[in-house]
């Protein structure tokens, strides 16, 4: 029976990144659904950037960010005694950047599919731009949030390369399950990959799953 | 300035179609904004919202200025003291019918003014849709609803986009009594736009009418209605008249309802919510007036009016002739063949029968 420590190590930082893109991602694709500037395809190009690149580009220039002697890396330190590479911090900072695509294109869409339409009402009954956005636009896209969390949410699990690069493979720290899985087949000890792989593959599906019967059978309704 | 004048001084330009108007409304009752589509209404009700920003212009309920590019105002949409009621009401999909009425209550900076959350179910016979879902809700009841809401915000002025497009006759006939009782339950002014005279004749005191971005003409309904022509940017119109009476008396048992115009009466379809002394206003298609020049018997029209000849004018390319009768209580406007006129005689100055069959009066009248 392989450790279940690598698989702890990957739902924590899939559950921190999801919640930090679901802060990051929201204000970033509600102005790229809403904005009439010309910077809205240069934004666009940059944020899909992660959908294109191998892993080991993001992951090099990451890992060069996260070194002492640049400035994120010095301020890291400072401030935590600690370095950004190798680092659960770091590997969470780096899971941002991969899977940032996977939640700011699925809002992005639904805040499209929403329209002015109902923002116009509700401008229209007093609300101020920031309340229809919370009050009308949030919920009307409430499958985009779904989709969006669980993709990321996947997704980070799912992640290899980048983790690799910019993390390692420190037990406890961020030795993650594709690490593990990896690991275990480097050595022969298919059995372990297999409890491992296998676990996964059925946790992956059984989301999945989830999402597609929950958008099923509640067409969104709140209030 | 007084607080029932709305100044109106905007230039707008998008691709293929600018707007450019330069009006001051003294508001009372309902005030019609009439044209085709794409003859800018909705333009203008978007731009006293706050929807759509001016390139240049001055928008202002009395003392209030909403904007003004000189002086680099421009109040925020939701910041004005504006109604606006959408075409296809857009409800909140994701809200009850209660929730939706809740949203605009909630918000409104007037709350306990005026009347309640509870005053506007009752009026609005929505008691039984509050817990419904919007998607569930008939063309109807959905503007019903959208009306109400839209009140809830307790706004100065009432801006209504079309309410009655897309509606089958019946659903219109459902909305259309609230429409007519917003002034005496609300006591809030009233823009209407809409590109349907019936709609225009029964509901507005005054009438601005658009045509390609410009106001061609503005005045007293009555006025302005009987004055109008088809022509370049007018798109489907039907030369008609407006008449006002008062309410004589209702014949029950042949549902027709008995209206002073001027010293005569005309019988129109029974309209029993309206009461003897209740103000009527009908409104009259030129196509659907014969005219006699004695008193004619044996026929089936029971609507004859006494007037003068004010006006003839023929169409030497047509068949048609527009003749303007003089009745005691207005105008009124008739189409006729030029044989017809010829036939008859009829010149400026000579006294004449109008001949209205009362069924003409469906639809057209209140």
């Amino acid at each position: 029976m392989p450790a279940t420590g690598p698989l702890w190590l990957s739902l924590a930082l899939a559950l921190a990144t999801t919640a930090i893109l679901l802060v990051v991602a929201t204000p970033l694709a509600w102005w790229l659904a809403t904005t009439r500037s010309p910077a809205k395809p240069y934004l666009e190009a940059v944020t899909a950037l992660p959908l294109v690149l191998p892993p080991t580009v993001m992951g090099f220039y990451l890992l060069l960010a996260f070194n002492p002697s640049s400035p994120l890396g010095a301020f890291w330190v400072s401030v935590t005694g600690d370095t950004l590479a190798f680092s659960f911090a770091g590997l969470v900072i780096a899971s941002v950047f991969y899977s940032l695509p996977f939640m700011v294109q699925p809002l992005q869409g639904a805040f499209e599919a929403v329209g002015r339409a109902p923002l116009e009402a509700a401008a229209s009954l007093r609300a101020s731009p920031f309340d229809s956005f919370r009050s009308v636009a949030v919920p009307l896209s409430a499958r985009g949030f779904l989709t969006g969390c669980v993709l990321t949410f996947a997704h980070t699990i799912g992640e290899f390369g980048v983790v690799l690069m910019v993390g390692g493979n420190i037990p406890g720290r961020t030795k993650v399950i594709s690490i593990a899985i990896y690991e275990h087949v480097e050595t022969l000890r298919y059995a372990e990959a297999h409890v491992l792989s296998l676990g996964l593959l059925v946790f992956s599906f059984l989301v999945l799953l989830l999402v597609y019967l929950v958008n099923r059978r509640y067409p969104f309704h709140v209030g | 300035m007084s607080a029932d004048v709305l100044t109106l001084r905007a230039r707008i330009a998008f691709p293929g179609f600018d707007l450019d108007v330069a009006e001051e409304l003294h508001l009372g009752g309902v005030t019609a904004v009439f044209g085709p589509s794409g003859s800018g209404k909705s333009t203008l009700l978007r731009l006293i919202a706050g929807f759509e920003r001016p390139g240049a212009g001055h928008i202002a309920l009395g003392d209030a200025t909403w904007f003004d590019d000189r002086r680099g105002i421009d109040v925020p949409a939701h910041e004005r003291p504006v109604g606006y009621m959408f075409q296809d009401g857009r409800l909140f999909p994701h809200l009850t019918v209660r929730g939706n009425l809740e949203y605009a209550d909630r918000r409104s900076r007037a709350r306990r003014a005026r009347y309640t959350l509870a005053d506007t179910i009752e009026v609005f016979g929505l008691r039984e849709l509050l817990q419904r879902r919007v998607a569930t809700l008939s063309g109807g009841e959905r503007q019903r609803v959208a009306l109400a809401r839209t009140l809830l915000t307790r706004p100065d002025l009432l801006l209504l986009d079309e309410p009655l497009a897309g509606l089958d006759r019946a659903r219109k006939h459902e909305i259309l009594p609230y429409l007519e009782q917003l002034q005496r339950h609300f006591g809030t002014h009233v823009v209407y736009v809409s590109h349907d005279l019936d709609e225009v004749g029964r509901l507005a005191e005054q009438v601005v009418v658009l045509a390609h971005g410009r106001a061609r003409a503005r005045g007293p309904a009555a006025e302005v209605i009987g004055s109008l022509d088809p022509g370049p940017g007018t798109g489907e119109l039907e030369v008609s008249s407006l008449l006002y009476g008062v309410v004589a008396g209702h014949d029950r048992r042949l549902h027709l309802t008995r209206i002073d115009v001027g010293g005569d009466t005309v019988t129109v379809p029974a309209d029993l919510r309206l009461r003897p002394g209740d103000r009527a206003r009908l409104r009259v298609l030129a196509r659907d007036v014969a005219i006699a020049t004695r008193r004619p018997e044996g026929i089936s029209i029971r609507n004859v009016l006494e007037g003068t000849i004010a006006a003839v004018a023929c169409d030497d390319e047509s068949a048609h002739a527009d003749v303007t009768v003089e009745l005691r209580s207005g105008r009124l406007r008739a189409t006729l063949t030029r044989a017809a006129v010829e036939a008859l005689e009829l010149t400026a100055g000579k006294p004449v029968f109008a001949l209205v069959k009362s069924m003409s009066f469906e639809d057209r009248w209140r």
